[in-house]
């Protein structure tokens, strides 16, 4: 069989400052987006993504990128690259939004927060070289972009999340979902964030880069806390149906197909003003040619990305995006698009694996229903 | 005779007359991680030495099992279709993938016994 090694040219890979903690804990790590990170530890995905469902998962995200925008008028300037109203962005509140392209392509996703003095943004690790150039080429010269790379991210994930972390910091537990606030988690400063990618309750904590260790062997010895490599996350997103940069989403694809029109907000839909504007409110008329929707395999074989998606007749209407095993489902699911017409929930179709055929159903997104604190 | 014999695959082939068992090595079931998925070959086919015979799915990705050597499938083990988890509980027992029945048990000869195999798992890093 092909077994893939661990890593090929590790000198070349950054690290977080996590690092040794994932070693030390017996972690395997893996190349992602430039980054030496920790994919499972010993206990393994399933019960990795299982334990965090159940109790909370701890995970470095610290290979994320985080940048400041600093200035009085950040919302302003920064809604002329996404389409989320960040103008009645509260203070303390965050919104998930898109980098948009000039013809309407997602450039990246990411998360907006409003803070004193201006903006918090957490995007992608394989896209945040490419994010901050293109921020800092085309922001308004009256706001000042300040990367900051270095910090360390941590995100605690899952129904005892909030019980765990007001041990260490009492009031987080009031926190509603997408919001934000400062406060000292075992003496350190941090800003911490009510949200995740799993589905999950949850917090992300920012962190100077030499507190995050003593933090995140704080949380990992509480009884709750199991740590949780990119395997487990990537399964908890995909339960929770959401987009993962470079395949659910990317610069081919436009907010409408993708089922995050709602990321929009009316007064943007009204104004535009964003890049690709034009076409997106256009092609929101007539309805998009293609979307993205779920798929539940009727058998066991999982469907991996690229996998194609035929009609029962064997005509090709679209590809999988993102497909595995769901370990909270118990079985193979799936995300990709396919034609408009052939989009609605209860669709039969076929995925081709290894060219075979196989039926499946289009099911709502996400497979498990998501936990969101909202107060 | 009864002979065990591994590949640089990492897959095992215990040999009883003129028939085969084969599996993955716990090495293998280790660096895939859980097993979530096993797809095998029908019997009476008639599987190619170093061909795919089988696939076999981690939470992460697909890899192919290939046969050790050439021969006819003359039994599969359903129970690791039913319960894939027995592949990293018992990879060389109650985890077996198949039952060749051999088409040259001379092709044996070129795989590594098991310190052969251990010792090249070891070089694996």
């Amino acid at each position: 069989m092909t077994l893939t090694s661990a890593i090929d040219d590790s000198a070349r890979l950054r690290r977080t400052p996590l690092h040794a903690l994932h070693v030390e804990r017996g972690a395997r790590m893996v190349g992602f987006a430039g980054y030496e990170m920790p994919v499972q530890y010993p206990s393994g995905i399933i019960a990795e993504h299982l334990h965090t469902r159940a109790q909370a998962g701890l995970f470095d995200v610290s290979h994320m990128g985080q940048v400041r925008i600093v200035g009085a008028a950040a919302d302003l300037a920064l809604e002329a690259l996404v389409p989320g109203d960040l103008r009645a962005l509260a203070p303390g509140r965050m919104r998930y939004t898109l980098l948009l392209g000039d013809s309407g392509g997602i450039l990246d996703d990411l998360m907006v927060t409003r803070v004193a003095g201006g903006l918090a943004l957490v995007v992608n690790a394989a896209r945040k070289d490419a994010d901050l150039a293109h921020l800092q080429q085309r922001l308004d010269r009256d706001v000042v972009v300040e990367p900051q790379f270095e910090r360390a991210l941590l995100a605690l994930q899952g129904p005892a999340a909030a019980a765990v972390l007001s041990r260490f910091a009492p009031g987080v537990e009031r926190m509603v979902f997408m919001s934000a606030a400062e406060t000292t988690l075992a003496g350190k400063p941090c800003f911490v964030t009510r949200s995740g990618y799993t589905g999950e309750d949850g917090f992300e904590m920012s962190l100077a880069p030499e507190d995050a260790v003593a933090v995140a062997e704080r949380l990992l010895a509480e009884p709750e806390v199991a740590p949780i490599g990119l395997g487990a996350r990537d399964t908890l997103r995909l339960e929770a149906g959401l987009c993962l940069y470079g395949h659910d989403i990317d610069e081919t694809t436009n907010p409408v197909e993708a089922g995050l029109f709602w990321t929009i907000g009316k007064r943007r839909r009204e104004e535009g003003g964003f890049p690709g504007a034009a076409t997106i409110l256009a092609g929101l008329a007539t309805g998009p040619n293609r979307r993205r929707v779920g798929i539940r395999p009727e058998g066991r074989a999982p469907a991996r990305e690229g996998t194609a998606i035929t009609d029962p007749a064997g005509s090709p209407i679209g590809r999988v995006t993102s497909g595995g095993f769901g370990p909270s489902v118990g079985g193979p699911i799936a995300m990709g698009y396919v034609g408009a017409a052939t989009a609605n929930e209860g669709t039969v179709l076929d995925l081709v694996v290894r060219d075979v055929p196989r039926p499946a159903r289009i099911v709502p997104l996400p497979f498990v229903a998501t936990r969101y604190y909202r107060g | 005779m009864s002979a065990l014999r591994f590949t640089k695959d990492h897959e095992w082939i215990r040999q009883d007359g003129d028939t085969a068992v084969i599996g993955i090595t716990d090495y293998a079931q280790s660096q895939l991680g859980d097993v979530v998925y096993v797809e095998l070959p029908e019997l009476g086919r008639r599987v190619e030495q170093g061909k795919e015979a089988a696939v076999v799915e981690s939470a992460k990705a697909a890899s192919e099992v290939y046969a050790p050597i050439s021969g006819e499938v003359i039994a599969v083990n359903g129970a690791i279709v039913d319960d894939p988890a027995k592949v990293n509980a018992d990879p060389m027992g109650e985890g077996w993938f198949l039952k060749l029945k051999l088409a040259d048990a001379r092709q044996l000869d070129a795989l590594m016994d098991e310190a052969a195999y251990l010792k090249f798992v070891a070089e694996q890093g």
